[in-house]
């Protein structure tokens, strides 16, 4: 084993740990954002936006989220009308297209988690609301969405894990996060094995971490004694 | 041919105030037809006990008079309010929510299975409408609330989750869910039938408080000794429409509609 090798390596691939956070955290953030919207879409009474909500959702789980990347990091810049609009500080640097590439693609999936933990909650439960004079909002924000939050909660905290993991894609279109910075050591030193081990581990804990403020999100939302 | 004509008495305690009534009220699903103009008038302080087969519209009436269930024609008037429709397409729709929120808020209602919020305490149910759709003072619910549920016996299970009471003590705090409402009627749908028989004596008794105390209320039930002797007036439904009404004395001794002697010959049989 060498030590010191590693040690150097470890030092080197954690300074790409803020960066995968990043990407993930604001990535999260706004997915949730959209996927809630879409969700919203999901239900709506027009039939034309229910089936627009999904040919998002299909259209985003149906394809790579490496050919998103490089459709929105290349394939965009080519549009000439892009190129003169208020998008294009955005879009030509590879942070923000990473950020709307994977914010757009764990929407699709959020959106279907949250179409899912809604219509789970129990309809006789509502209908106990709406006897007793709930409706519209209220009716949401009391019943609906606490009930699906029980529901969505531990399906959304696994889709923030796949998203941690998608992250690592980023590096393709150049920008530095763990796996970045994993491939240029690489080239530099051909030391592959040693070098994605410990990538690998700096993935693993990260995802304890998200793990452990799942449980945290749970136990401070959802009561122990309701099942 | 003679004795299949339906019978009807007409109520003898229409002194007080209808508080529910309803005018050749129909709902259709598609080409089924589950009520064919029923005509009811629910007076201030009647147990009216709504009797009938499986699949005869009982539940289907019951849940039109708070509008769970938007009738296909027909008015509704509950509290002396003429509940608004709009017509779409060739289904009504209702025309104007408030007025309805307004009216469930003060018409509570019993479902078979409880529906009590599974993500809410005991208190945490009875609590929730008063606060938030009556808009009434927190601690002043409280205590309300904790009287209500003391006076169904269950102010000992306070904090605990439905999930972890019984079916009979899950429908004593739906009933004090709904009389922390301070309601003018009380729907009840079948409040035993999910209940283990040793459970349903428990339930009806809270009923039958409640009846001696002079509440109007609504019952779909099967229990056939409870309607005869709790309830003012029955109403017996055949195929969604009012086949005979009167007190449970007039029809219990028999003799007065055939159709409901058999219904009832065939009840105490099963039982
Ligand atoms: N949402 C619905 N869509 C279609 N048909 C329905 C619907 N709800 C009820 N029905 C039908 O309407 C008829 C009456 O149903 P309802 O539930 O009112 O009967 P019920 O008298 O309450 O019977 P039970 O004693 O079994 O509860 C049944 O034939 C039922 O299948
Ligand atoms: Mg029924």
């Amino acid at each position: 084993m060498d030590w010191p090798f590693l040690a150097r390596t470890a030092g080197e691939l954690l300074t790409g740990v803020p960066l995968t956070l990043q990407l993930t955290g604001i990535a999260l953030c706004a997915g949730f954002v959209l996927a809630a919207s879409v969700a919203a879409l999901a239900h709506n009474r027009l039939a034309p936006l229910r089936w627009l909500a999904r040919l998002y959702v299909g259209l985003f789980q149906g394809t790579p989220l490496l050919v998103q990347i490089f459709i929105i990091y290349y394939g965009f810049g080519q549009i000439e009308y892009l190129r003169s609009s208020f998008l294009w500080p955005f879009l030509a640097q590879a942070y923000w297209c990473a950020i709307i590439a994977l914010s757009l693609n764990t929407s699709a999936y959020g959106a279907e988690i949250i179409r899912g933990a809604i219509a789970a909650v129990p309809r006789n439960e509502i209908e106990a609301a709406q006897a007793m004079g709930m409706s519209g909002f209220l009716l949401r924000r009391r019943i609906i969405w606490p009930q699906a939050l029980r529901y969505g909660l531990a399906n959304y905290g696994n889709e923030a894990i796949l998203l941690l993991k998608a992250t690592s894609l980023a590096s393709v279109i150049t920008l530095m996060d763990v796996t970045g910075i994993a491939y240029r050591l690489v080239s530099k030193t051909y030391r592959s094995e040693e070098i994605f081990t410990i990538s690998g581990m700096i993935y693993l804990s990260l995802t304890f971490v998200i793990v452990g403020c799942v449980h945290m999100l749970e136990r401070w939302l959802l009561p122990r004694n309701r099942v | 041919m003679e004795t299949t004509q339906p019978h009807i008495i007409p109520a003898s305690a229409a002194t007080t105030a209808p508080v529910i009534t309803t005018r050749q009220l129909t709902k259709r699903y598609g080409a089924l037809e589950v009520l064919r103009g029923i005509d009811l008038d629910a007076h201030e302080g009647e147990v009216i006990s709504i009797l009938g087969a499986s699949g005869s519209g009982k539940s289907t009436f019951l849940r039109c008079l708070n509008l769970l269930e938007i009738p296909t024609s027909g008015s509704l008037t509950v509290l002396d309010e003429n509940i608004r429709f709009r017509q779409q397409g060739n289904e009504l729709r209702i025309a104007d929510q408030k007025q309805v929120n307004r009216l469930r808020s003060q018409v509570g209602m019993v479902f078979q299975n409880f529906c009590l919020w599974s993500h809410k305490t005991v208190l945490q149910n009875v609590m929730e409408a008063p606060i938030h759709v009556q808009g009434r003072n927190r601690q002043e619910v409280r205590d309300e609330a904790q009287k209500a549920l003391d006076r169904v016996g269950m102010l000992n299970r306070a904090d605990y989750y439905p999930s972890q009471l019984s079916g009979g003590q899950q429908q004593r705090v739906a009933i004090a869910r709904a009389l922390v409402m301070q309601p003018r009627v009380l729907l009840f749908d079948e409040p035993t039938s999910a209940l283990d028989p040793q459970l349903v004596g428990e339930v009806l008794k809270v009923m039958q408080d409640l009846a001696a105390e002079g509440r109007t209320m609504l019952i779909v039930t099967h229990e056939m000794a409870f309607a005869r002797d709790v309830s003012s007036r029955i109403v017996f439904l055949e195929q969604g429409t009012v086949r005979a009404q009167g007190t449970p004395q007039a029809l219990f001794q028999g003799g007065m509609d055939e159709r409901f002697d058999q219904f009832v010959s065939h009840f105490m049989r099963k039982t």
